[in-house]
């Protein structure tokens, strides 16, 4: 873990890989994407109860997944950070908040824009609907407590510690449905997987929302390794190989 | 240097903050009046039916009993945090760990042990019904331990900054939300005369795990804060 690790622990190392790997996350990203959106939106057939509202799942179920699958990122990066105390995983936790907290919001409002023709109100306190909104919370919290430290180092250390305290709550969220199981459905893709035999969403409509689910990682983690670049050339602005690549213009 | 043992040394850090608190008596009466206030307020803002106040009576209580949680928790680590007695805490020759659970046993005994007091009176201004008075009592037993040691970590976070008080709340509450959920689940299946056996449970464990997992994160983020 250590070997594997310390490379990366120096700046520039990581800067050098984030460029390699960017472009194998947002292109594929943006094409699928693009893609799972048209399928999705305009090709994949209606719902027979729900009609066409059905269709706002191709964005809801990718942001809700990944909103809660950041957040185990960041937590990750906030223990590597604590452990070994790498700068750079303080910075990448940084990073992934806000792309987390945006996630968060887009599924909570997506969430609303469909409660409301099918269940007649845009919000229900619901378990699940209640722990997304924890989740933002959370993410708020992170964010918040960044940037109420004069000092960004123990900003970040801080954060992080907030963060792995926070991720007692990803087990809530996930088992809610089942603890409360109020009027949200169930998942659909995990009920798809365990009952192969009759699954409950048809293959025209899963595979779009896959489609999507890999396309919204791909463009999410994009955002993230341009925001963690940014902040390393930031950083790391007096050193030499930062001002090379800066004047270099790569 | 004779060793001290473990508990010796628990005992007179209990001890000493005790006796720190005793000698400024308003730091932790407020919050306890200020509770008084938030629950008088209820009745004059949704009418004093006492069918009314008897089904909004679990939540008033319990989330008055959150936001009062929040007045007095920065004094847990801040006094000690100004003269420099924290840095002293963490070189103690004792888990740090053992020191903060000191400071949350001192913080219970201080704010909760008032409301755990008082907690009649509460039921009796809410109209609470009489057989829900006693798991009132339980939930206030489980939970307010749970509130001070996750808010030792909230608190541990924030006291090297010199407003900590509205982040403190929004770092906590979101926490403490489950605690609220159960707290108030228990009551309102007491209230209609139902086993509140499952949401006392959970809350029970919750309390295991508060007190089992926190004093690791307050010791970390009392290291964060005091570097």
């Amino acid at each position: 873990m250590w070997r594997w690790l310390h490379p990366y622990a120096k700046p520039e190392a990581t800067y050098r890989l984030n460029k390699k790997l960017l472009p194998w996350f947002a292109w594929p990203g943006v094409v699928l994407l693009a893609v799972g959106l048209v399928w999705g939106l305009v090709f994949a057939p209606a719902d027979y109860q729900q009609g066409d509202s059905y269709r706002i799942i191709f964005i809801h179920v990718p942001s809700a997944m990944w909103a809660m699958g950041f957040y185990v990122g960041m937590a990750v990066a906030a223990l590597i950070a604590v452990v070994w105390q790498i700068r750079t995983a303080e910075w990448a936790l940084m990073a992934i908040a806000p792309v987390g907290a945006v996630l968060t919001f887009i599924s909570l409002f997506t969430g609303a824009i469909w409660g409301h023709p099918m269940w007649g109100t845009w919000w229900i306190w619901d378990a699940r609907l209640t722990s997304q909104l924890i989740l933002l919370f959370l993410y708020l919290g992170v964010m918040a407590l960044y940037v109420a430290f004069e000092d960004q180092r123990t900003g970040a250390k801080a954060a992080g510690i907030l963060a792995m305290v926070g991720v007692i709550n990803i087990p809530i969220i996930h088992y809610s449905v089942y603890w409360w199981n109020t009027l949200h459905q169930g998942s659909t893709i995990t009920q798809m997987v365990t009952r192969l035999e009759a699954p409950t969403m048809p293959a025209e409509m899963l595979w779009p929302l896959l489609v999507n689910l890999f396309g919204f990682l791909g463009v999410c983690a994009a955002l993230v390794i341009m925001r963690l670049n940014n902040e390393i050339l930031r950083r790391e602005v007096r050193r030499p190989w930062a001002i090379a690549i800066l004047k270099g213009g790569q | 240097m004779a060793r001290v043992s473990n508990t010796a040394l628990l005992q007179q850090l209990i001890r000493r903050d005790l006796r720190v608190a005793l000698r400024q008596r308003s730091e932790f009466l407020n919050p306890i009046i200020f509770l008084l206030v938030v629950i008088t307020l209820f009745p004059l803002a949704v009418g004093p039916s006492a069918d009314t106040l008897a089904r909004i009576a679990p939540g008033v209580i319990w989330v008055s009993a959150l936001l009062s949680a929040m007045l007095g928790l920065e004094r847990m680590f801040r006094d000690d945090f100004r003269d420099g007695a924290l840095e002293h805490m963490l070189l103690l020759p004792c888990p740090v760990e053992l020191a903060v659970l000191g400071k949350v046993i001192v913080h219970w005994l201080l704010t909760a042990l008032p409301l755990l007091l008082i907690s009649p009176l509460l039921a009796l201004l809410l109209s609470l019904p009489m057989q829900a008075l006693p798991i009132l009592i339980v939930t206030l037993l489980l939970g307010t331990p749970v509130l001070s040691a996750v808010g030792a970590i909230g608190v541990a976070l924030t006291v090297s900054l010199n407003r900590g008080g509205a982040l403190l709340s929004l770092l906590l509450l979101p926490l403490l939300i489950p605690l609220l959920i159960f707290a108030t689940a228990a009551l309102e299946a007491a209230t209609y005369n139902l086993s509140a056996a499952g949401p006392l449970a959970m809350m029970a464990a919750f309390l295991v795990l508060a007190l089992g997992l926190s004093p690791l994160a307050v010791k970390a983020a009392l290291q964060v804060s005091v570097n």
